[in-house]
């Protein structure tokens, strides 16, 4: 187990930079999320940590050794693959040993340990078939069984569980939480999906463009996020972000569409930068923190109803806001009934102000 | 009955109409192939014959020359040929599969129009030269090294795109699990690229087991000619063959090629893998 | 970025590097001499073998006699026959009939399928002797399996290898070359997603409209480059000279089967063989060309 240090790290293919001046610092024994859409550098950043890329600029430490120029093998990580990359001409034992097979461990001794981790990961009376006749999650079992089978000083996960349906990668994922609880080893986890950084990580880290947006723990990221880019990437369904202009004078904010004004007397206040008359803002709201209202209300929003959407334990309304559609989410399985008009009201201390380059003010 | 069934039922029996002109197209000029070798009376037509009789393949099991030419020359000339193009291209492919070269698509279709004009004919005259250079002309280095030359642009346009089908995810688990790059190629690359191996060195074996101009223009001496040109030891002194000993001889000649057809069907499908680039 | 490397240039070099040596002296190699043969009167025998002399476009002004040249079996000759028998077999015979073959089957499955594709392949596959003997028996006049039909119904009884003698070869090479382009295409037209199909189908599209508005425009690539490979290797085939010999009376006589009679027979001309080959190369790479301008234009 040790910590993982990258320091200014680039790394650019050709013309595009694919991972910008990256610093990061994942403790040992930490399970770190990178989080991100589709490249924004997640996935460049962990093969350069685990040696598949090399750095153009930066260094990068496992432990107390300086890792940047050495071969994935000289670094002693241990990596699950997306498509999980089990050898289809080997069997599931001779794929989970390989990587002890390369480090000279006799054949009894191999085969013993093994059987143990398969054991442990009730994949144990498959060792004989080959991967071709196991399904998807026990491939993916098979492939985690690869990476924990010999003490690696840290393991990296490549959006292990994106080639699962729906309901096993729920599965999976409380598995793969529930090992990370037992192993308490250093993890760098790479997903594109909120929920599952969200579930699994000690801290996770946004990434866009190849730069990190935000690190923080999952609550932290999810009740503070620092831009809109992470206010939008993180929850579901994502937070509102209404666009607009400050109206000082009055303490008002001027939706895009010039016609809905809002009281926001109370929240520029609270700013640590108090904005400028006119200055061009955004309003993030999450759909959770906003209140539905028949009648019309102090700091309450004016909309016309939309939809309806019945998620079973809770219920989805849009509302159109000038152009915009606003989503609330109502902690009730019955649908209200409402009328055409209705009045949005957010729970101020719950509202974010951004200012045009997307950063908080607050 | 419904239009639907109406349709399907009509392009059910075109589809089986075509299919039965285009497998008479194909099969018709080797029926004779199928009956002449057993035939002791056998002409150009295709007659059954009454009595089945094995008698031409003694004839030819007689004439050591064919025999020589069949089973030895024609098994050194195919298995060198076969070796080396398959060696040489499995390298190749997989050097410019998982290596940065530059342009790597535009170099292997290059090589292959390049191939395509430079070949027959027209690239036997300094090819002769060369081999004549070499010292090589009348042994069967000289043959396997233009025909290794030849085939190898193709072999490599073939491997290329079976090697690129394996996801390079493979190897970097390899790579991650402490593998040097050798034992990496050894334990994981060469496995995973074997099938294509096997068919670009059955495919290159085919090719110099039927050849016919190199081994004319390159080989002198009766004992060093394949199969395709020992055919003529089947030939009167007026220059006539003898129908009954070539058709037996065609035929044994043609059983290798079958077999090997018969193992890459069944084993890995005869296709082209992963749909040639356009 | 989807490209990952595993090795670096160098690396890759290596591995690259046999194939390289063999290209550079089997394919390089005999391209630049072929070139620095054409100006010599270098034989096989005699004083010209050990030191032939210079001789400057003699040999080019040899082939392009426009008093004789489109004499039977003189260049021009053998370049006219050439361009026909590679029209007719290369182009309608071999692509066509593959293209054909692989649309009919197009998501078949089954032993109509696997017997027509084997049948193909057989021919393409059996030695080039072995087929030249079966087609000689298949077009005899007297017993041959062609005519045996053609006479059962009636449509009398040609005597094709010495009346029709080009028809013959052309015929015969389209048989003998369809499995390349029918294999290309049918793995070409694997990567067509079915619902392309099924989307127009939906729409009403008749099998016509199907081949023209979505199969056509997706296969075009594939099309362009089976096109040239083919026309290519048609221009140096060799393998009718197994089935007539390039007669009668040199009717049949390509370009490939001249060379041969030039260069390796009689007097081993070795360098008027050179001038030849130079000709065919830079025809050669002419249509490489505009096939690949067609392909460019296409992606621009």
């Amino acid at each position: 187990m040790s910590q993982i240090t990258l320091d200014n790290v680039v790394k650019r293919f050709g013309s595009v930079v694919a991972v910008d001046h990256v610093s990061l610092t994942i403790a040992e024994g930490e399970f770190v999320a990178l989080l991100g859409p589709s490249g924004c550098g997640k996935t460049t950043t962990l093969r350069l940590i685990a040696g598949l890329e090399i750095a153009d600029e930066g260094r990068i430490t496992i432990g107390d050794r300086d890792v940047t120029y050495l071969a994935p093998a000289a670094r002693d990580v241990a990596m699950v693959f997306q498509d999980y990359a089990l050898y289809p001409h080997m069997t599931i034992l001779d794929n989970i040993g390989y990587p002890l097979k390369v480090r000279g461990v006799s054949t009894p001794e191999r085969t013993a340990r093994v059987t143990e981790v398969a054991r442990e990961l009730q994949i144990g009376d498959l060792l004989a078939r080959r991967p071709s006749q196991l399904s998807g999650g026990q491939q993916q079992r098979a492939s985690v069984a690869r990476a924990v089978v010999h003490q690696a000083v840290a393991f990296l996960f490549d959006e292990p569980l994106s080639n699962l349906d729906a309901q096993l990668r729920l599965e999976a994922r409380a598995f793969l939480k529930h090992l990370q609880n037992e192993l308490g080893a250093t993890s760098v986890y790479v997903t594109h999906d909120q929920a599952e950084a969200m579930a699994l990580a000690d801290r996770i880290v946004v990434m866009r463009l190849g730069k990190i947006m935000q690190v923080g723990a999952p609550l932290e990221v999810y009740r503070n996020p620092a831009n809109t880019f992470v206010a939008s990437f993180i929850g579901s369904p994502p937070m509102n972000l209404l666009s607009g202009k400050v109206l000082l004078g009055q303490g008002q904010f001027v939706l895009d569409d010039g016609e809905t004004v809002i009281d926001m007397g109370q929240v520029y206040q609270r700013l640590e930068r108090p904005p400028q008359d006119g200055q061009a803002i955004t309003l993030g709201i999450r759909p959770e923190h906003i209140t539905i209202h028949t009648e019309p209300r102090p700091f309450a929003i004016p909309g016309a109803l939309y939809v309806v959407q019945p998620m079973g334990g809770e219920t989805l309304v849009n509302v159109r806001v000038g152009s915009k559609l606003v989503t609330v989410r109502l902690f009730q399985d019955e649908p209200p009934a409402l009328p055409e008009k209705v009045w949005l009201e957010p729970a101020l201390e719950w509202s974010f102000v951004y200012g045009a380059d997307g950063a908080r003010l607050q | 009955m419904n239009r639907y069934k109406l349709r399907t039922g009509i392009s059910r029996a075109l589809l089986l109409v075509f299919a039965c002109v285009m497998g008479a197209f194909f099969a018709l000029p080797l029926l004779w192939l199928l009956t002449a070798p057993f035939s002791t009376q056998a002409n150009l037509s295709v007659t059954f014959p009454e009595q089945p009789s094995l008698a031409n393949f003694e004839a030819v099991f007689a004439n050591k020359f064919a025999i020589r030419a069949l089973f030895q020359n024609n098994l050194i000339i195919g298995g060198g040929v076969m070796i080396l193009v398959a060696s040489i291209a499995t390298l190749a492919s997989y050097g410019l599969s998982r290596a940065r070269v530059p342009g790597r698509n535009v170099l292997v279709y290059i090589l292959i129009l390049f191939s395509s004009v430079v070949s027959g004919t027209a690239a036997m005259v300094p090819l002769f030269l060369l081999i004549f250079n070499l010292g090589l002309i009348d042994t069967y280095q000289g043959v396997i090294l233009v025909m290794t030359g030849g085939l190898l642009p193709s072999a490599i346009f073939i491997m290329r795109d079976f090697v690129d089908s394996i996801p390079r995810s493979y190897e970097e688990a390899a790579l991650v699990a402490g593998a040097s790059s050798y034992r990496m190629f050894r334990d994981v690359a060469f496995p995973l690229v074997r099938p294509g191996v096997m068919v670009v060195a059955i495919w290159a074996f085919v090719n110099a087991w039927g050849a016919f101009l190199i081994p004319s223009v390159l080989l002198r001496s009766p004992e060093h000619m394949p199969a395709s040109i020992a055919f003529y030891s089947f030939y009167t002194e007026a220059g006539t063959p003898n129908i009954t000993l070539v058709s037996a001889y065609a035929f044994l000649y043609t059983i290798p090629v079958l077999l090997l057809y018969l193992i890459v069907n069944w084993r890995f499908g005869f296709r082209f893998f992963g749909g040639i680039k356009s | 970025m989807e490209r990952k490397a595993i090795f670096s240039a160098k690396v890759g070099l290596l591995f690259l590097a046999p194939a390289l040596v063999f290209v550079a002296i089997f394919l390089l190699y005999p391209f630049v001499r072929v070139f620095m043969l054409s100006f010599t009167n270098q034989t096989l025998l005699g004083t010209t073998a050990p030191n032939p002399d210079w001789v400057g476009l003699d040999n080019y002004q040899r082939l392009f006699d426009f008093d004789r040249w489109m004499r039977l079996g003189e260049f021009g000759s053998a370049l006219k026959i050439t361009a026909q028998f590679v029209a007719g077999s290369a182009l309608i015979g071999q692509v066509g009939l593959g293209l054909l073959i692989a649309w009919a089957f197009y998501r078949k499955k089954g032993v109509l399928r696997e017997t027509v594709y084997t049948l193909v392949i057989l021919a393409w596959i059996i030695p080039e002797t072995v087929v030249a003997f079966t087609w000689v028996a298949f077009l005899d006049w007297e017993f041959g399996t062609l005519n045996a039909i053609l006479g059962t119904l009636g449509l009398g009884r040609p005597d094709w290898l010495f009346k029709h003698p080009l028809e013959s070869i052309i015929l015969f090479n389209s048989w003998r070359g369809a499995a390349f382009s029918m294999l290309l295409f049918s793995s070409a037209l694997e990567t067509i997603p079915p619902s392309y199909i099924e989307t127009a189908e939906v729409a009403g599209a008749n099998a016509w409209q199907k081949f023209r508005d979505i199969f056509f425009p997706l296969l075009r690539g594939h099309i362009l480059t089976d096109l040239i490979l083919i026309t290519l290797w048609t221009f140096n085939v060799f393998t009718p000279y197994l089935l007539t010999g390039g007669g009668p009376i040199k009717k049949t006589e390509l370009v490939s089967i001249y060379t041969y009679r030039t260069a390796f027979q009689g007097q081993h001309e070795f360098g008027k063989g050179g001038a030849i080959a130079v000709v065919m190369m830079l025809i050669n790479f002419s249509l490489a060309i505009v096939y690949l301008s067609m392909i460019r234009r296409r992606k621009a």
